[in-house]
């Protein structure tokens, strides 16, 4: 800058500092917040005496948790259709987006099985028919139910066979000279150079897998089958205290259950707090990639 | 020839055709299923065995006395939330550009997105405990102030504004490292020359930042069109209660209730396809506005 700042862009600077900061732990504290309530006693978490630090600090709560079986099972289920569903998910999403980012000079009909899976995006049977499917296909309370019917992706396709167009086309030519066909050219050169794309898209579905909650809801007749988000919203949202005047609220001993419900949001949040700093990284480069386009 | 390059294509056709059929099954067939909105549906029956009663359904649906409001709550909480959401990420990340501190900047914009990644189970959670009249946080900081504990998801004059700043809140972050990921490609020698000719901050700001940022505002306000009927089923879902079903019962969640607690198929089907088709139809003028005036292209 070639001026030294005026008194009123100082003052502008100042309060832009404080306001973004401030917003920044806006979007932090509220979990910082849970955080101490869960590792606060009974009496504190109802008193409201605790801040954004444990008061009286104990891990009653997350032993309580951890002791249900129910939470185990739910999170084995969720470990389950997290590694599985992401597995079936990205091998679906390569063996669909190599096809499409052929030109159709290559490949006959790429644009038309492009507009089939982006079709899906604009227009939907609802609710009901897509229970209906799942129901008759015979799905319901399997782990199936929560892979299969959501396992093409078509964001995810879009987002790889847009970086796929940004490869240059002679890799692929020398690989057909040396007499590889598709099958070798998507498994030696495709795959092995988008390795960051893929580790992006990887990223966003495992979150995906660990978030989704309503299929479980939806799909799983009986509770021990939920995943374990599923069984979450059952446990913290469910059972909430909002259809209860504040009045009554305050009579009910129930509120003791305060630390409870929060440990098991921190639990619920904590691989998504653990993925983060990765996510953050490639979060921007997502974002470039799905807007690469020839 | 076209046997020929069939043979040559066939590997590709086999890669696709896992993808192919899953997404005609659970895609497609549903669009099929669409027919018992016409339909008195019963699930052992089936779509080949119920009975057709025409337009019933929709007139059954049109005539409840809720309907009028659910719709009027769907539209107005998405376009609030479609305003907000393109406002606010828009100033933060104007006011994000001007700091020079890198560390700091770098810190704001990590906390900001974190929320996005957590879903509105978690985040349903923490609402309901943070704005509790009782013990909430927020309603004993606001009692600092000598304010009254406000009911934010308990009455229906606070239930929609409370949806709509906390899904802003939830989402904010991800539009402003769009729109700062569009402020680095402006060129450095704009701002220096405005420099030269005696422009002060603010005036560099509207003549070469914000048009800098006007294809990509334009972009994802043109986007954000389809979402219309989206009041977001996750977040209402999450926090809503009977006593708010007045100012916060949108259409899929009416939907879900009718079809999947009372079993009412055919009625529910009848809602969704409602939403569906207009939905349809604002995407599709979505995106051809947008291919039209941003240059975007889906694929």
């Amino acid at each position: 800058m070639l001026h030294k700042p005026s008194l009123s862009r100082k003052i502008f600077l100042g309060f832009n500092y404080v306001i973004l900061i401030g917003l920044g732990l806006l979007c932090f504290l509220p979990i910082v917040h849970i955080l101490a309530v869960s590792l606060s006693s009974k009496w504190a978490a109802t008193a409201g005496v605790v801040k954004l630090w444990p008061v009286d600090f104990t891990l009653a709560s997350y032993q309580y948790v951890l002791n249900k079986p129910q939470f185990m099972v739910a999170m084995w289920i969720t470990v389950q259709r997290v590694v599985l569903g992401t597995a079936i998910s990205m091998l679906l999403t390569l063996l669909i987006a190599y096809p499409l980012s052929k030109e159709p000079k290559d490949f006959k009909f790429r644009t038309q099985y492009a507009w089939f899976f982006v079709f899906t995006t604009l227009f939907s049977g609802g609710l009901i028919p897509r229970y209906m499917t799942i129901r008759d296909t015979g799905l319901i309370d399997t782990l199936w139910a929560l892979i299969i019917p959501g396992a093409v992706a078509v964001f995810n396709v879009i987002l790889l066979l847009n970086f796929f167009r940004g490869l240059p086309k002679e890799l692929e030519e020398s690989c057909f000279i040396d007499g590889g066909g598709y099958i070798t050219s998507l498994w030696n050169i495709y795959a092995p150079l988008s390795l960051p794309a893929m580790a992006t898209v990887t990223l966003f579905t495992i979150v995906g897998q660990w978030n989704e909650w309503f299929d479980g809801l939806l799909l799983m007749n009986s509770p021990e089958k939920y995943p374990l988000s599923s069984y979450l919203q059952t446990i913290i949202v469910q059972t909430n205290l909002t259809n209860i005047t504040a009045d009554d609220a305050a009579a009910l001993a129930d509120v003791s259950n305060r630390t409870f419900k929060a440990a098991q949001i921190f639990i619920g949040s904590l691989p998504i707090l653990l993925l983060y700093p990765f996510l953050q990284r490639f979060f921007v480069k997502g974002i470039v990639l799905g807007s690469v386009k020839e | 020839m076209l046997d020929k390059k069939f043979r040559r294509q066939w590997p590709l056709h086999l890669m696709i055709l896992p993808g192919v059929i899953i997404v005609l099954i659970y895609s497609y067939w549903p669009m099929v299923g669409i027919a018992m909105a016409f339909q008195k549906f019963v699930p052992f029956k089936g779509l080949f065995g119920s009975e057709w009663i025409g337009l019933d359904n929709f007139r059954y649906v049109f005539d409840l006395p809720e309907t009028g409001q659910i719709i009027w709550n769907t539209v107005f909480i998405a376009f609030m939330k479609i305003i907000g959401g393109l406002i606010v990420p828009i100033v933060v990340s104007l006011l994000l550009n001007e700091l020079r501190n890198e560390l700091i900047k770098r810190g704001v914009q990590t906390l900001v997105y974190l929320p996005h990644f957590l879903s509105w189970v978690i985040l349903g959670g923490i609402f309901i405990d943070i704005l509790s009249p009782t013990s909430g946080i927020v309603n004993q900081v606001l009692g600092l102030f000598g304010i009254e504990p406000i009911f934010f998801l308990g009455s229906n004059k606070w239930f929609p504004y409370t949806l709509v700043i906390t899904d802003i809140w939830k989402e904010f972050g991800f539009s402003t490292i769009v729109y700062l990921a569009a402020l680095t490609s402006i060129n450095p020698a704009l701002y220096e020359a405005a420099t030269v000719d005696g422009a002060n901050r603010w005036k560099q700001t509207w003549h070469i930042t914000l048009p800098g940022m006007l294809p990509i505002i334009i972009l994802l306000a043109t986007l954000s069109l389809g979402n219309v009927l989206n009041a977001g089923f996750d977040q209402v879902f999450n926090l809503y209660s009977p006593q708010v079903y007045e100012s916060g019962d949108i259409l899929d969640t009416f939907i879900y209730r009718i079809g999947m607690q009372g079993a009412q198929y055919g009625v529910a089907t009848a809602i969704g396809l409602f939403k569906s088709i207009i939905s349809f139809v604002f995407i599709v003028v979505s995106y051809s506005l947008a291919s039209k005036f941003a240059n975007y292209r889906i694929f």
